[in-house]
């Protein structure tokens, strides 16, 4: 079987450390907070804070408290608010260990797409090209193919970038890969999830 | 040195014109002027340029702007939320540029701070990059991205004292910080404006140097994206 979006979430959140600082982004990469377990991560949200806590209860929402992705939030002990210049320059200065996020289309090279599809209502790129060129590490999360069946792993994205050269590790329903000299190198399988599967879906080089 | 105006509509005079480039602070509705868009709205000026991280929705923040067609260019990160922008854009009545929101930011930083051009490594390699000058550092390409030096600033922030210090509140902080900082003339709106000496000079977010006029007022305050969680989840 392959994992589910809390399989992938659950997978994605291995990836951190302790005292690590963190953006998430959007869809699937929220979830990996629930998987944090005993870690001591901090969360950055990209529209101004540090220490991003849960969702409020029902009649304790703040509109001065929200997250990038405009739902309201909470804060914590730990937690400090910033201007959006302090914000992205700690993401530009590299001080942000870790992003988290979803895609459109990756490819063998660490291409990512996930921003704009020509012909379709166009919305922005938000701080995604400021994540992906800044961090220490990119992480994508998402489905290996998309709802055509078609891979979302590719030798060369087709969709407008994101960024260059970007991505270290994807995680996807059928497992773990990382971008190496040369292509993907499997790094995992999801259980139940056979090489041959992987390859298949796979539009991009594998190397071992 | 009389910085406190009635409202925002005397805040406005004077300073409002005709084709101005105008930076905004605010993410999505969070922290939006929301007083100053509307009284922008109410004046009729035209062919605006907005540097705002968003466009707002289409009946609160640049939106309603939008639907009375004030606005030429938009130069924004995201402008997912809004029906009416799409419409204008697709059918050619509204310019926009996509800028990263953290080369948004620091464009609006670096003007207000004398920068007229930084390089970055956002976007290289993307669309963002073409037409913009290359440049090698230690190994690593970057493009140079111009400040932004607006003629008008409008700001809300959470509290002011009469010289113009503020203090803004939670992650409505955002970026009301460097666009103000880099308009010719910076408007803040604020929630409450306090006696000199009440505000901590050790807890000021942006010096009133930065800040021209202010006005205070009651504010809606929409939330775009209300999200909870029920307590027996907790």
């Amino acid at each position: 079987m392959p994992w589910d979006r809390n399989q992938m979430a659950a997978r994605a959140a291995q990836e951190l450390e302790d005292g690590m600082y963190v953006n998430l982004g959007i869809g699937i990469p929220t979830l990996v907070a629930n998987y944090v377990g005993d870690k001591d991560i901090t969360l950055q949200s990209e529209n101004g804070m540090l220490g991003m806590g849960p969702f409020p209860f029902e009649g304790e929402e703040d509109p001065d408290l929200i997250n990038a992705g405009k739902q309201t939030i909470t804060e914590l002990a730990r937690t400090a608010y910033f201007d959006s210049a302090t914000s992205f320059a700690m993401i530009r200065g590299g001080k942000i260990a870790a992003a988290i996020l979803g895609a459109m289309e990756v490819d063998e090279k660490g291409d990512l797409a996930n921003w704009m599809i020509p012909g379709k209502l166009v919305k922005g790129m938000g701080g995604a090209m400021d994540l992906v060129a800044g961090v220490g590490r990119v992480i994508v999360v998402m489905d290996h193919t998309n709802k055509h069946g078609d891979s979302k792993v590719l030798k060369e994205c087709t969709l407008p970038l994101t960024g260059k050269g970007v991505v270290d590790r994807i995680i996807t329903n059928l497992g773990v890969l990382d971008v190496v000299e040369g292509g993907l190198k499997i790094v995992e399988l999801a259980d139940g999830v056979s090489e041959d599967e992987m390859r298949a879906a796979t539009e991009a080089t594998i190397v071992n | 040195m009389k910085k406190i105006y009635a409202n925002a509509a005397e805040a406005l005079d004077g300073v409002l014109t005709d084709g101005m480039l105008i930076a905004a602070g605010g993410f999505g509705l969070c922290g939006i002027p929301e007083l100053l868009l509307e009284a922008i709205k109410d004046s009729g000026a035209q062919d605006l340029t907005f540097a705002s991280n968003n466009a707002g929705v289409d009946d609160f923040g640049i939106g309603i702007l939008l639907q009375t067609k004030q606005v030429k260019k938009m130069i924004s990160s995201y402008v997912g939320e809004n029906a009416e922008f799409m419409r204008q854009y697709l059918s050619g009545e509204l310019e926009l540029e996509f800028n990263p929101q953290g080369t948004l930011a620091e464009r609006m930083r670096a003007g207000g701070a004398g920068i007229p051009g930084f390089y970055t490594k956002t976007g290289v390699g993307t669309v963002i990059a073409e037409g913009k000058e290359h440049k090698d550092f230690n190994g690593e390409t970057y493009i140079m991205e111009e400040g932004i030096f607006a003629d008008l600033a409008i700001v809300k922030a959470w509290k002011a004292d009469d010289t113009g210090n503020l203090i803004f509140r939670k992650t409505a902080r955002n970026f009301n910080v460097p666009a103000a900082t880099c308009g010719k003339i910076c408007i803040a709106e604020v929630e409450e404006i306090v006696p000199r000496g009440s505000l901590d000079p050790d807890a000021i977010h942006l010096p009133g140097i930065y800040v021209h006029r202010i006005i205070q007022g009651d504010h809606e305050k929409r939330i775009e994206q209300r999200t909870t969680r029920k307590k027996e989840d907790a």
